[in-house]
């Protein structure tokens, strides 16, 4: 059995009962906001979403330095795994980022709030991470390439938020407050076990990516050991690793 | 004899017929000596890069259509058109070693590969330091900000960080982008984002410097955080950069 498929099983079934746990803890355990009404409920998938991104960022740079230090393709795999699954999630985190901006502040966008600007730095940088694979053909040098981008733009995450976040508090002095730290103990309580639904999805997606790709693979050298090599349409140009 | 002592022997005996190797500043000093003749005889680059800039300040002229800029305004304008020259700059650096084999002379050299960041690293530097020469003047032609005299010293602390800053960033992701297809659009969209924080320190700090009654002396903090940032990105492009270098 192929290792990306261990566990695969009891981590699928937990995501399931986390998300349900967390939506159900969401909309009848919660209670609504005393100014924002209902539609505050998005604020325990958003901020889930956007944390779990960013960490996801991270652990592609840290997965992208331990590649460059053994040279092993899974490393490879794994960080552009980690970064494909975070940027999918941005989308996700911009998007409902949005929708609870509009709701709570009457604007879709908002520039003075330093942790949206500063995600949206990231997200931008990251965005580049395809378009620098896909055009590099020799796999080897984009394998490698792609790790440096990867433990650059990882270390770029916090640094960004540092000073994004510093220049707002030397502009606009104000109480620097994290996210949450005055959140009702309901509140809370559904907050963190959408912020784990939310972590164990991103480890569940990861998983079965890898696997796809690992019995793509498989298929296309069974396929050719079976039909010959003139049966299998050579792999074109792709930005993900073989 | 045992085999260690052995092979330093035969590493003595070659050390004494072949000449040592350089050093890394040396030979970063041979780089950057070979980059800037090369840009002495062809003005290829840092020419460019000064018509580039002040075109910018008249384009900004026409599009925010202000005879004067001063604080904020100013600050910005002078930024955003150094980082698009610095830009320029990034997307010629390795264009020669890639197009005319100086990567493969300097592979087969037995010196350290992180000589090459140093060098082009500081190449542009320079380049940034000459076109600022042409590209502050400029401004205060164009843009006329108040209080340019007195701010200028601050001024010239800030553009040092913010070349350095440029100059790190640029060289690691030229070397990033060279070998891709679309070297010229890649280069630009990695770098932008990665430049942003540098330009959040100097146009905030610089915005008070250009402010009518603001005050005369650069804003510490934002100096101190746009050295962190600098020092930070030497650190980590020198860590990875020789992983760039590898065929």
């Amino acid at each position: 059995m192929s290792k990306h498929a261990r566990h695969l099983r009891g981590l699928t079934i937990a995501t399931l009962v986390f998300f349900l746990a967390g939506l159900a803890l969401t909309f009848f355990y919660a209670p609504d906001d005393v100014n924002q009404g209902f539609a505050q409920k998005i604020f325990y998938i958003h901020v889930p979403l956007a944390i779990v991104s960013l960490c996801g960022y991270v652990l592609g740079g840290v997965f992208g330095v331990i590649h460059l230090r053994t040279r092993e393709r899974i490393w490879d795999l794994r960080s552009y795994t980690a970064i494909h699954m975070s940027l999918i999630f941005s989308v996700g985190g911009l998007l409902s980022g949005a929708i609870w901006a509009k709701v709570a502040w009457g604007h879709w966008w908002v520039w003075s709030e330093p942790t949206l600007v500063s995600y949206l730095i990231v997200v931008l940088l990251f965005c580049t991470y395809q378009p620098l694979r896909f055009s590099i053909e020799d796999p080897e040098r984009q394998s490698m390439y792609a790790s440096v981008f990867s433990v650059v733009a990882g270390a770029f995450v916090p640094l960004n938020f540092l000073i994004v976040r510093l220049s707002e508090a030397f502009v606009h002095p104000r109480v620097l407050n994290l996210e949450g730290g005055t959140l009702p103990g309901s509140m809370a309580l559904a907050f963190y076990v959408m912020v784990i639904a939310v972590a164990l999805l991103f480890a569940t997606l990861m998983k079965f990516e890898m696997l796809a790709k690992e019995t793509r693979g498989q298929t296309r050298r069974l396929r050719r050991k079976l039909l010959g090599d003139d049966a299998v349409a050579p792999v074109g140009r792709s930005a993900a690793p073989l | 004899m045992s085999g260690a002592t052995e092979v330093e022997t035969a590493s003595a005996g070659a050390s004494a017929d072949t000449p040592r190797p350089p050093g890394t500043l040396a030979t970063a000093a041979a780089i950057l000596r070979k980059d800037l003749t090369v840009e002495l005889r062809t003005f290829e680059t840092v020419p460019a890069m000064a018509i580039f800039t002040v075109a910018t300040f008249v384009i900004f002229h026409f599009g925010l259509q202000r005879d004067t800029l001063s604080g904020q305004l100013a600050a910005g304008v002078l930024a955003v058109s150094l980082l698009f020259a610095a830009i320029l700059g990034t997307n010629r650096l390795f264009v020669a070693e890639r197009e005319q084999g100086g990567f493969d002379g300097f592979l087969l050299a037995p010196v350290d590969r992180s000589a090459m960041f140093l060098a082009k690293a500081a190449a542009l530097f320079l380049y940034m330091a000459v076109l600022e020469l042409v590209a502050v003047p400029a401004f205060a032609l164009f843009a006329g900000p108040p209080r340019l005299g007195s701010a200028l010293g601050g001024l010239v602390l800030f553009l040092a960080l913010a070349d350095i800053a440029f100059a790190v960033i640029g060289t690691l992701v030229s070397a990033l982008a060279v070998h891709t297809r679309a070297r010229d659009l890649i280069g630009p969209i990695i770098g932008l984002p990665l430049q942003i924080p540098a330009l959040i320190c100097f146009a905030l700090g610089t915005g008070h410097l250009f402010t009518l009654h603001g005050s005369q002396t650069p804003p510490g903090e934002w100096l101190l955080i746009l050295g962190l940032y600098d020092v930070v990105n030497a650190l980590l492009a020198y860590a990875v950069f020789d992983f760039l270098l590898e065929e």
